[in-house]
Formats: structure tokens, sequence, C-alpha cells
């Protein structure tokens, strides 16, 4: 929601925000060329000196005004010619020109009203509006994403465009708020939409005399050049004109016979508010803000560009869905809960039946759950994958949350379909876990939970089947699961392990391919990978990519994974008969949830067999040597001691703290649970110390691990599942 | 066709015979290319003893730069119900403002004086910028402004 309230305004008022800022920037710095091309006053000089100095000068002076720039102006009219000048105020004599800059003022009225008046001033406030709204809405999206204003600075990751928008956002962000806070509260005052126009002030009775000498006029006498405005004189030979004296306190006026003040008034509330808005906006008194606050501006046509291309990368990560009704219009609301984009594919596919049916469908995330917006809706389909052990995937997040907090289910009934793999516990769990709140909200069914395995297209078509029933349409769901772009990778080395132990494993290393400009910019592909991603390799002979994970980091400069040999294992046969020269199709997927997350806090990595890949990434990848604490499974040191050189070189150097093996085959076969469990006082005390585990490999193994880790966790008042739930303990397992 | 009449009314002024009689009367302002924004112009009458009678015109919308028009600002305080319905848009430098007004025939040859208050942002203020005594004989004469009115003329 909050994402939607910074990218529309943020691409529909794109061309007039970047035009504000820019046009701001250049006239940033105009005050303060102004302050320094000002002659200055010397300090403690008063109005009455000033005056006694400029008219010698100009006889027919009118009025003497001061600039937040401390330039000096006398407007005189001499024989009925109208004359000013720019005085320096130590000699009372003219130091320049005093017409306006043309460039300022070309920039000025290009700034606040695009040379169309008042229409044109309505237009600028509405960009000023749009910033304002961007940058609210912007501070709330980075500090969803850093985690809190403590994290505001934090380290970024990500694709090159939006760590570069989030870095320009996070400090230009204040700057572009109080000028675009400003400029509306300005554009009020224009339209007189603020009471905080000048009080008037009566004419006072006067003395009829003239000719006091200013050293007479106690005022004039007492206040400082520093807190000039304007002093404009009376009309020569009236008598019952005045001087009026405007200082930063207010305005007054001072007879021309006595020298005496006869009336004062204060500068109102209003005004002073006014008038201090206007300075923080231009910098007219206050330089050094208004050049920072130019500054600022200055990112925003950066920023445009990187969001725009944030945008068109988010775009593209999914299949494009024709035809998608508005939420208020659609008959069939579709939500789509999808971690790499896959079942966004399943949504395409669906979305284009119902719609060939004659239906109106709205597809959207499930995280833009808005009930209260589907006005003429009769059905909510759900199709959601799973991530991790039952947790929700990406484009879900909240959605639980969200309708636990209704008041009442909605009216139209609910169908959920689960997308998962069989081979896991935790098959279908997210979907599991909405169909379960949905029923306990008391949210009609419309179809009981149904479940796809592993994108299979005919577990798919039959769902569709069932739905087409209870619709009373024929829905035929034809769905070719979508890859992403895949590219090309040639093997460079391979290193063999585990064949005395019938586990034959190799660690293959392929080299980077090359990425192209828009993959630098949006990170997408191989441009930008961890250890721990994912890679899916197309094996020759089956359309199904199988996944392994990275065992390298973009800045190792290759491409790793660990592969064991299954028997009759189409894709693990290919990939080990791989010789140097030779090439895979593959494609990248982020596994956001399996990484090692930013701090100190020290690492307890469990893995065994090929998981030692991802794990042995990290520790490569520990250059600021954080305590990493390793326990490895193998089968036997002699055969398959996976990265056992490499090991022993990062021990040296500080990125490996301590390792632990356990062996299998021998007299005493040991696990990892158990190496586990020998260490339980130190494994308790790291974790007590705020310590993260991170567990790769095979299923039962981790269930091992699981429950060792619970008998170790019971003494300190802890289970696995707190530790999950705080993000300390992740699982990658297969 | 404006008529200045309502706006004149409670002036004393124009509690003299032959009220009722009215013409109409075009006003032309041209302003010099001074080179800035457009110009504030406030057109009003004086008396013979220099009191403010009444306003004519007044172009530029914006109440809140009216003080700028320092003369008729002073004289009538500032009140903008003196120009309610007889204002416009404010006028470009190099720019004619053409106006026609039903003026009373008793503001003719009765001492009184048609003034314009000048005022441009960020440039001088300049009240009193034209000062034309209203004559029969004066009509069609053209006379130059002080700083911004390249001409000013009103015709009968």
């Amino acid at each position: 929601m909050i994402r939607a309230f910074h990218r529309w305004p943020g691409l529909l008022a794109l061309a007039l925000v970047t035009l504000l800022a820019l046009s701001g920037a250049a006239l940033s710095v105009f005050p303060a060329a102004g302050r320094l091309a000002a002659p200055q006053a010397e300090a403690g000089l008063t109005v009455a000196t000033l005056a006694e100095r400029i008219l010698p000068v100009y006889h027919g002076v009118e009025q003497i005004r001061r600039a937040p720039s401390g330039q000096i102006t006398a407007y005189w009219f001499d024989q009925g010619a109208p004359g000013a000048a720019v005085i320096d105020p130590a000699t009372g004599m003219g130091a320049g020109s005093a017409d306006p800059n043309q460039t300022e003022r070309w920039l000025t009225t290009l700034h606040r009203s695009l040379f169309l008046d008042d229409t044109g001033r309505l237009v600028m406030a509405a960009g000023a509006a749009a910033m304002l709204v961007l940058a609210l809405s912007g501070a709330a999206l980075v500090l969803r994403r850093m985690g809190g204003w403590r994290r505001w600075f934090a380290r970024l990751r990500g694709p090159l465009a939006g760590r570069l928008h989030v870095e320009i956002a996070r400090v230009a962000v204040f700057g572009l708020l109080l000028s675009s806070a400003t400029a509306l509260w300005m554009t009020a005052s224009t339209f007189g939409l603020l009471p905080d126009g000048a009080a008037a002030l009566a004419m006072p009775e006067v003395s009829g005399q003239t000719g006091a000498a200013f050293a007479q006029m106690p005022t004039l006498a007492a206040t400082p050049v520093a807190e000039l405005r304007a002093l404009s004189f009376p009309y020569p030979g009236d008598a019952t004109d005045v001087f009026t004296l405007k200082t930063d306190q207010g305005t007054g006026y001072l007879d021309q016979g006595t020298g005496a003040l006869i009336g004062w008034a204060d500068l109102g509330a209003w005004e002073r508010v006014s008038e201090t808005i206007y300075m923080l906006h231009t910098g007219q008194g206050a330089v050094a803000l208004g050049l920072l606050l130019g500054l600022m501006a200055l990112g925003v046509p950066v920023m445009g560009a990187t969001g725009v291309l944030v945008w068109l990368a988010g775009r593209r990560g999914r299949p494009r869905i024709r035809g998608n009704q508005p939420a208020g219009r659609a008959e069939t609301i579709l939500l789509v809960g999808s971690e790499g984009g896959s079942t966004w594919g399943f949504a395409a596919t669906l979305h284009a039946a119902l719609t060939a049916a004659g239906q109106s469908v709205h597809a959207a995330p499930m995280s833009a759950f808005a009930p209260e917006s589907y006005a003429r809706a009769k059905r909510v389909i759900v199709l959601a994958a799973t991530y991790g052990n039952g947790d929700a995937p990406a484009s879900a997040k909240g959605f639980l949350d969200r309708l636990a907090a209704l008041d009442r289910a909605p009216k139209m009934p609910l169908a959920v379909l689960g997308f998962g793999d069989r081979s896991f516990a935790e098959y279908c769990a997210y979907a599991q876990a909405v169909a379960t709140a949905a029923q306990a909200k008391g949210w009609a069914e419309l179809l009981p939970l149904g479940t796809v395995d592993r994108q299979s297209p005919q577990d798919f078509a039959r769902w569709g089947r069932t739905l087409g029933d209870v619709l009373g349409i024929d829905l035929q769901l034809a769905h070719q699961p979508v890859l992403p772009a895949t590219q090309t990778l040639t093997l460079i080395s391979r290193r063999d392990y585990g064949a005395e132990v019938q586990a034959p494993t190799a660690i293959l290393r392929f080299a980077l391919p090359k990425r192209t400009l828009w993959q630098r910019l949006t990170g997408a592909g191989f441009a930008r990978f961890n250890a721990g991603d994912l890679i899916g390799i197309l094996p020759e002979g089956s359309p199904v990519p199988r996944l392994y994970s990275l065992a390298s980091a973009r800045g190792d400069g290759f491409v790793e994974i660990v592969v064991k040999r299954q028997p009759g294992g189409l894709c693990s046969t290919q990939l080990t008969a791989l010789e140097p020269g030779d090439t895979v199709t593959a494609f990248l997927r982020r596994n956001p949830g399996f990484q090692p997350g930013k701090g100190g806090a020290p690492l307890i990595l469990i893995g065994a067999g090929t998981g030692i890949g991802p794990l042995a990434g990290f520790v490569r990848g520990n250059a600021r040597h954080r305590p990493i604490h390793l326990v490895f499974g193998m089968r036997h040191p002699d055969s398959d001691f996976l990265y056992g050189e490499e090991i022993a070189g990062w021990q040296r150097d500080g990125r490996l703290t301590r390792l632990v093996t356990a062996v299998s085959r021998g007299k005493r076969p040991l696990y990892v649970q158990d190496a586990l469990r020998a260490e339980a006082a130190e494994v308790a005390g790291l974790i007590r110390g705020g310590a993260r585990i991170m567990v790769c490999g095979g299923r039962g193994m981790a269930t091992g691990v699981a429950e060792a880790l619970a008998e170790i966790l019971a003494p300190l008042g802890l289970t696995p599942a707190a530790l999950k739930a705080e993000g300390r303990y992740v699982e990658d397992v297969y | 066709m404006k008529s200045l009449l309502a706006t004149l009314a409670l002036t004393t002024a124009l509690t003299l015979p032959g009220i009722a009689a009215a013409r109409p009367v075009t006003l032309t302002t041209t302003l010099s290319s001074y080179g800035g924004d457009g110009a504030y112009l406030a057109l009003y009458v004086t008396d013979a003893s220099g009191a403010y009678a009444g306003s004519l015109w007044m172009a530029g919308g914006k109440s809140k730069y009216y003080e700028h028009l320092t003369d008729w600002y002073r004289a009538t305080g500032g009140d903008t119900a003196q120009v309610d319905g007889i204002t416009g848009a404010s006028v470009g430098a190099g720019r004619t403002l053409e106006i026609t007004l039903d003026l009373a025939d008793a503001l003719f040859d009765a001492g009184y004086t048609l003034h314009i208050d000048a005022a441009v942002e960020d440039m001088r203020d300049s009240p009193n910028e034209v000062a034309v005594p209203l004559t029969t004989s004066g009509a069609g004469t053209p006379v130059q402004g002080r700083r911004y009115v390249a001409s000013f003329a009103y015709d009968m």
C-alpha cells in the first residue's frame, strides 16, 4: 500500500518534480552569491547613521531597503526621474545596479509558475504535493526496509539502481520534506488562504512640522541596520506625511518634525511564521541551508531515474497479466503469494482462462489484500506458494495479519490453492495456514484446499476443472511454467570427492557470465548473487529446472556449486559428467531467507555432505572476521572432506573461528547432531550471546539437528521455534 | 462596461447634482519594457483637496501585495472592498491595459485627479506613477508615468 503511494506519484509527477528540483537547485546558489556580492554594513551601524550617509549623495531619496543578503538599496526621484542603486553602507555611495538579476527572475518564474501565472502556480504546487507524498511514503519504505530509525543509515544490499535510490533518498529526504512542505505553505499564502497579511496601521496625528535630523529620531538611532527592512521617506513638501520604518520586529511611523515614534505595530505571529518559512524555502537569509537544500534537490533526477529502473525491473519479474480489472469492478479476485515468480505464471494462466470465460478478474499480490475495496467480487481465489518451513512467500507478507485484523470474514466465498513440493515435510504449509485462518474467521469456502505439487500442470488442470464445475463454466487450464531468462555457464574447473565412500561428489566452478548494462543496473540474473542463493539448472531432456545452492558470491569471481551424483538422477548425472569447457543452461533465483545477515553476531553453520556448499561460501566471504563456528558432517575425512584444503587456510586467516567435524563411517559413527550435543555448552553460550544458526543439508540431518538443538536450548528457556521466529535459526534443506 | 457608480456612491464628491449623468470613458495604460514581472496597478481618484474619492480599477489579484501600492493602500487602509468587482490581472511589461467605465460627469472639470500606483516584484514601488487631472479638454492627451507607465490616456 505504501509502495503504491510512492510509485504512482513518482511516475506521474516525475517530470514535474524533476523540473522543480533542478530549478530549485539552480536558484539555491543566488542567495549565497548575493551574500558574497553585497557590501555588508559594519557591526553596530544604526539606521540613523546610514540615512545620514545616503541623504547627501541622493537628495531625493524615497526609500532605503535592506535585503536578507545584507544588500542595501536606495530608491530616489531626482528631477522627476526615478533611480535606484545598491549602496555601500560605509560611504552611502552607489556601489552597483539595483536591477534584479534576469536569470534569477527567469528561474524563479519557471520554478513557481512555469510562466503560466496562477494556473502554473497550482501545477507546481501539485508537483510539490507529489514530492511531499513521495518523501513521506519513501521514508516509510526505508524505515520498513532498514528496520527502524536506528538502522536508517545501515548498509544497503540489492541491485545497484535500488541501492542508489535509497542511498540518496535517506539523506535527501529531509531537505525534500522541508522544501515541499514550505512550498505548499507559500502557495497557500500567495493564494490568500492563510491569515498572514500585514496588519494595517492607522495613520496617526502628526505634529505638522518638518525637518527633524535623523540623529534626533531616537528610534532610528536605536535600530541597527542588521534589523532594517525598509525606511520610507515622507513626500517632499507634504507635512502630513511620515517616515515609515519596517524592521524585523514590525512597522512604525516617525514624525518628520519631532522625530518621535507615533505609531507601531508588531509583526503578527502568522506573518512571522510565513517569513520564517519563506527564509527556509528560499535560503534568503539562510545561505548555508539554501545551498544544502539545493544540493539535496539535485538527488531528485537520480532518484527519478533509478526509481523508474526499480519499477521496470519489478514488472519484468512477473508475467504480464493482460486485461487486469480494477479491484472494485472485478467479480473474481485472484490473490497471489509467490516467492520467485512461478506462482504468478499460474495466476496469469488462470486469469486468462477466467477472462476468456467472460469473467472480470483482478489479480494482485496477497500482500495487497484489501477486502473493503472488492465492491463487486463474488469470490476470492488465493494461489499461495510456501516459503521455507511454512512461511509466507514474498508477495504474501502481511496477509495473515490483515485477515486476522478484519472484524468479520468477507461475504464472498474463498478458494485456496497451495503450491509446493511433496518431498518437503511442510508441503503447502502456508496455503494450509491461510485456509485454516480463513476457516477460523468463518470465511465461507468456495472449494476445499487444493494443492499443486512441483508446479505440476496436471494438478493445476485438475483443480481448474473443479473450479469450473463450481462456477458452472468449462475451465481448461493449460499451464506451461514460465522459466526465468537463462544464461549459459561454462565450467572452468572441477574437484572430485567421495568416490571411495559411494558418494561421488564434485565441486563445480563455472566462469561468471558477462552481464549487460541492464543487468548491472537492476541486479538481474547473475549480475549479483550471494552464497546461499539458488541456481536453477535446466538438464538436457527435461523442462523442469533443478535448484542448487550457490557456494560462491559474485565478488568471488566465479559461480560454484557442490553436486552429488544421485543414482538415476538426470541433472546430477549430467552435471557430474561435465568437463572444463562444457556448458550448462542456468538461471539465478534469489534466496534472501538463507543469508548470514548483517551485524557481527557469531554464526553457527551446520551442514553435512553437499550442504557444506553455501556454508563454505559464507566462510570464504567472511573478510570481516565475524566469529563463525562450522559443524560439518562427512563420511570419511580421506574421501569426502569437501573444501578440506581451503578450510585449513580459512582458519589460519581468521575467517573461520572453529571447525567441528562429524565422521559417519568408522569405528564410532558420529553425525552432526551428535557433534552438536558434544559441544552443547559452547553452542548454548554462543546462542546466549546472540549467535545465528544456519543449517544446510538433507532433511533427515536437519530434523536431527533440530532435535539436538531443542535439548541444548531447553535449559536456556528457548526453543528452535522461538529462534526461528526471531530469524536466528534458518534452514536450507533438500 | 463596468459601473463606477456603485463604487463611488458613498463618497461625498458624488452627492453633487448631476450624479445621474454618466458617460463611457476608456482608460488606456501602456507599460514600458522595464524587464520585470507583471505590474500591479491601482487606478483611483482623489478630489480637489487630495482626499481619496474612489477606485477605478485594480490590476493584480492578490491582496497581500496591495501594500506595495503605497498611496492607494494608505488612502484606503488596504480595504479590498474598494476594488470588489473591478479587479483584473496584473499587466506584463510592454503590455497595454484598456478598460472602459461609466464615469459620472461630475468627476470632470471639478478638481478631481486620477492617480496610478504601480508595483513590481523585486523592483521599486512606484506610488503616484501617474497623476492626471480629469478635465474634458485633457481627454485623449497621453501622459508619461514616472517609472513603469510609458503612456496613459483617457478618452471619452
